[in-house]
């Protein structure tokens, strides 16, 4: 796991942001659990997407439809618009071609969903100030084997997305606690959940 | 598991794909494990280019005859026939028993030699389809095969949608590249110019077009191991410390391939052979819907498993995707698996664990699906 969901909090809020019976394509779907999730409580169809052998056999066995490829590569397996949401779930810091990515989701999906570990989080804050790399719930790695090679705060997100034609449709901020919150977001937000569209 | 080939008569017309006509056939085929009351846990393995029928198992009067995909199917095994009724057929056209170029031609009296037609694999579908009709079974859990067997696996989910629940398709393609007729067709005409083949006919004159099947078999198999494969298991390895400077054997890759040639040439049928190259070539499910894989899908009822090897340069991983494509693109249910294999297009045959508990854990959800 890229990051620590928040017992599983960021599920039910994903769900609640998808219709039922929604076509999904999960790009980095790990064990399956969130497709699995949606397919149970959204009667969703459609697939995951992870490269690691291990959780594609997960996958497998949690009952998904899993594809392995690699998304750096691209979605060229899939049409345009033929998915309702495109979700990358903890996976948006971990990736090397993060517009590739961002473009390529906007072109299969119409809409997308993306979540991730907010790095302006105010405990990351400190272990910066006190001269440490962050090593959080959220962020659990030391430096030297993090795969969260693109760390990334909400007011970062907020502006990529005004500059590479992504339209915020919700924004969804929890605590540490796992709440919604509304103030200060990006200094009390654990972790972020977004659902964009095409501008 | 001791397995026993089983015979079944089918006397009725089949009209092939063709247009020829056979007067009746015979199919021979083995099972292992038991038919549950409902017949809803029958899977079919399809055979590839060289295999039959002796999927799994060994024989009783001959323990060294090991079933061709022994290593996945069984008691136990990923596909676990404490649990599946498996069925291995010997296509139509083959030389182990089922009608074929060396069988009789009820209307001359003689075997059939050069006269005996083309299949195709929607023939071997329609051919597989009777058998299971004639065992009870209506719809199998599921169809399996590696290469030409994941053809016709795939073909089934075309040409019979309601009888697969599950299609497993490994190290497959779409329709053969013009360098895969390529190889196919050297190795056609190394048989075809044997002066012992005798237009197929050479029953009649007591012979065997055996160095054309070499020479056939040295190419196939060059083309199902990979480089890197072949080069760690003989490197440039030589058979003697010098080299001869002759035309003998000097590298082992050179007697490695002479013995699989000569083992082949000894055990099959050179007609069947060139029919079985022939059935790949024409394999195209898309031609009938002007190249749109995903068309001719439009029908399946099935769900999927792809499995291609990262090393298999004869049906590469790309032809793989092709097949995931048009499935994705008709929102059927798929799987796909890119195993990281150093064998070639011969990995599908291989006992390699992440490939192998794959299959399991596919076959473990049939298994619950089923319950």
């Amino acid at each position: 796991m890229k990051a620590t969901a928040m017992n599983r909090r960021d599920y039910q809020i994903i769900s609640g942001l998808i219709d039922q019976g929604a076509r999904v394509l999960d790009l980095g779907c790990g064990d399956g659990a969130l497709l699995s999730h949606l397919q149970d409580v959204r009667k969703v169809s459609g697939y995951g997407i992870e490269l690691d052998d291990t959780k594609v056999r997960a996958s497998v066995k949690n009952g998904i439809n899993v594809v392995q490829a690699d998304l750096e590569r691209g979605l060229s397996g899939f049409n345009d618009s033929s998915f309702d949401y495109v979700i990358l779930s903890l996976t948006l810091q971990t990736v090397h071609h993060t517009e590739k990515i961002v473009r390529e989701m906007l072109r299969v999906g119409k809409q997308v969903i993306v979540t991730f570990p907010n790095f302006g989080f105010w405990k990351h804050r400190i272990q910066i100030f006190t001269g440490r790399v962050p090593v959080s719930k959220s962020l659990p790695y030391e430096w030297y084997n993090t795969p969260n090679i693109h760390v990334l705060t909400i007011k970062d997100f907020e502006m990529f997305c005004d500059t590479h034609n992504m339209n915020v449709i919700d924004r969804i901020v929890l605590n540490e606690a796992g709440n919604p919150i509304r103030a200060l977001p990006n200094f009390l937000g654990m972790l972020a959940i977004y659902r964009f569209d095409k501008k | 598991m001791i397995a026993t080939p089983k015979f079944e008569s089918f006397p009725g017309n089949i009209y092939l794909k063709s247009g020829a006509v056979l007067q009746g056939y015979d199919l021979v085929y083995e099972t292992y494990g038991e038919l549950n009351s409902d017949c809803s846990n029958a899977v079919l393995v399809c055979h590839a280019l060289n295999a039959s029928h002796h999927v799994a198992g060994i024989y009783e009067e001959d323990e060294k005859n090991i079933g061709w995909w022994d290593n996945l199917v069984g008691p136990g095994k990923p596909l676990d026939t404490n649990r599946f009724f498996v069925i291995g057929v010997n296509n139509l056209g083959g030389c182990h028993g089922s009608t074929g170029p060396s069988s009789i031609n009820p209307l001359t009296g003689k075997q059939w030699g050069g006269s005996f037609p083309f299949v195709t694999v929607e023939d071997w579908v329609e051919v597989q389809s009777r058998l299971a009709d004639r065992l009870g079974i209506k719809q199998f859990a599921a169809v399996m095969g590696g290469s030409l067997g994941g053809m016709q696996a795939l073909q089934w989910t075309i040409d019979k949608p309601e009888k697969v629940k599950n299609a497993i398709v490994v190290a497959a393609a779409p329709k053969l590249s013009a360098q895969n007729i390529a190889f196919n067709e050297v190795a056609r005409q190394a048989i075809t110019s044997d002066p012992e083949f005798f237009d197929g006919n050479f029953y009649e004159h007591g012979v065997v077009p055996r160095r054309g099947l070499k020479i056939a078999r040295m190419i196939g198999h060059i083309t199902y191991l990979s480089d890197d494969a072949m080069n760690k298991k003989f490197g440039r390895d030589l058979r003697e410390d010098i080299l001869k400077f002759s035309l003998d054997i000097e590298f082992q890759i050179e007697s490695y391939l002479r013995y699989q040639g000569d083992k082949f040439a000894d055990s099959f049928d050179a007609n069947t052979y060139l029919r079985i190259t022939k059935a790949l070539d024409y394999f195209d499910p898309a031609a009938s819907t002007g190249g749109d894989l995903a068309k001719a899908l439009a029908k399946s009822q099935s769900d999927y498993l792809v499995v291609s090897f990262t090393s298999d340069w004869r049906f590469s991983p790309q032809r793989s995707r092709e097949i995931v494509k048009a499935l994705v693109d008709n929102q059927l249910n798929v799987s796909y698996a890119e195993i990281e294999a150093p064998h070639g297009h011969d990995a599908f045959l291989m006992d390699d664990a992440v490939y192998h508990n794959l299959i399991r854990t596919y076959f473990d959800r049939i298994w619950e699906g089923l319950q």
